[in-house]
């Protein structure tokens, strides 16, 4: 999957478990539940090891307003397009 | 009644000339500045773009892109700019704030719609020169295009880090610079070379250069193609310019240790 920054245009091209990681954003998920649940499941990965490499790209979409972190879930209404930590 | 008479700058990418006119004398500055050395001066281009300047946002700013044709008139949005554009008259017009990035996003989708006619793409990947010859460097984000871009030699000349630029021609296809930036935030060199070889990149302990089936050759081309439109047609053609690609130019896996002689083996 290939998503485009709005701010910038900065693309990026995700591999299978940054597009998991992308798709199950729905700002209200914990970041460490998704990656417990949908990729610790499935791939045989280090789980502190995926929870880095999730934080890490979470942070460089961000970085680029692509996604939203935050410590709190994020209010659908606030923005149907925001992604949440 | 005096008609105002707009600035006007031609920007030249992959050898399609684009003229934008604008009343802003500000804007064509930032053009100017963000597309050093792809300013050209044809006296026919192959599209002229109107720009109107609001200074408020259009839409949502979160609005995502969207691209659109009807009775052979494209239309192209995004939260932060609207235009439309007839090939047939090669004319269009684009509405946005006086930022660098709308338009620039402007010039990707336009161009993916130009080439896409044409054989060729616009790929997701890094690439440069040399000895004569091009290289692609495509991957998922962190896969090395940056990098490998950084550590170029000095006998390298880079054509991108971020998208690059190819177009089918006779037996082969050629890769041309491009301003489009990505981390290196260093615009390419607006020249071209033909393809040799088409590197599927990541980085590991050492270096190795490796061979890709083709139907996974396919499959990494098409998950670093650029396309943004609604249109079958042209999706089919899409495909069908990505699986010539790799029947006729080489596709190999490049496992890089981040260090200057992974360009060794390269050229």
């Amino acid at each position: 999957m290939m998503i485009m920054s709005g701010r910038d245009s900065t693309l990026f091209t995700l591999n299978k478990t940054a597009t998991i990681l992308w798709q199950s954003a729905d700002g209200e998920t914990p970041l460490e539940e998704i990656v417990s649940r949908k990729i610790c499941s499935e791939f045989d990965v280090d789980p502190k090891e995926a929870l880095r490499d999730a934080e890490s790209l979470a942070r460089e979409l961000a970085a680029h307003e692509i996604l939203q972190v935050s410590e709190t879930p994020i209010l659908q209404s606030h923005s149907g397009a925001d992604k949440s930590k | 009644m005096t008609e105002v008479v707009p600035f006007s700058l031609v920007i030249d990418i992959g050898g399609v000339p684009v003229r934008v006119n604008t009343t802003d004398a500000a804007f064509v500055g930032i053009l100017q500045d963000r597309y050093a050395g792809f300013i050209g001066r044809s006296d026919r281009p192959e599209i002229v773009f109107d720009i109107e300047i609001t200074s408020s946002h259009l839409a949502n700013p979160d609005d995502d892109v969207r691209v659109t044709q009807q009775q052979g008139r494209w239309t192209l949005q995004r939260g932060d700019f609207r235009a439309e554009w007839e090939p047939a008259k090669r004319r269009g017009w684009i509405r946005q704030t006086a930022n660098p990035y709308s338009i620039d996003a402007v010039f990707r989708i336009v161009h993916t719609l130009v080439l896409a006619k044409q054989g060729g793409f616009l790929l997701h990947s890094a690439s440069a020169i040399r000895n004569g010859r091009a290289f692609l460097f495509a991957g998922v984000s962190e896969a090395g295009k940056t990098t490998i871009s950084r550590l170029a030699p000095p006998d390298v000349t880079l054509l991108t880090d971020e998208i690059s630029y190819v177009r089918q021609q006779n037996e082969g296809y050629v890769a041309y610079g491009t301003p489009f930036t990505g981390e290196l935030a260093k615009l390419g060199e607006n020249v071209s070379a033909s393809v040799s070889v088409l590197y599927l990149l990541s980085k590991g302990p050492e270096n190795r250069i490796e061979p890709v089936e083709p139907a996974d050759a396919a499959r990494s081309l098409l998950a670093n193609l650029l396309f943004f439109a609604e249109d079958e047609e042209l999706v089919q053609a899409t495909f069908h310019s990505a699986f010539e690609f790799v029947s006729r130019v080489p596709v190999r896996r490049l496992t890089f240790f981040p260090d200057s002689r992974v360009w060794e083996l390269i050229g």
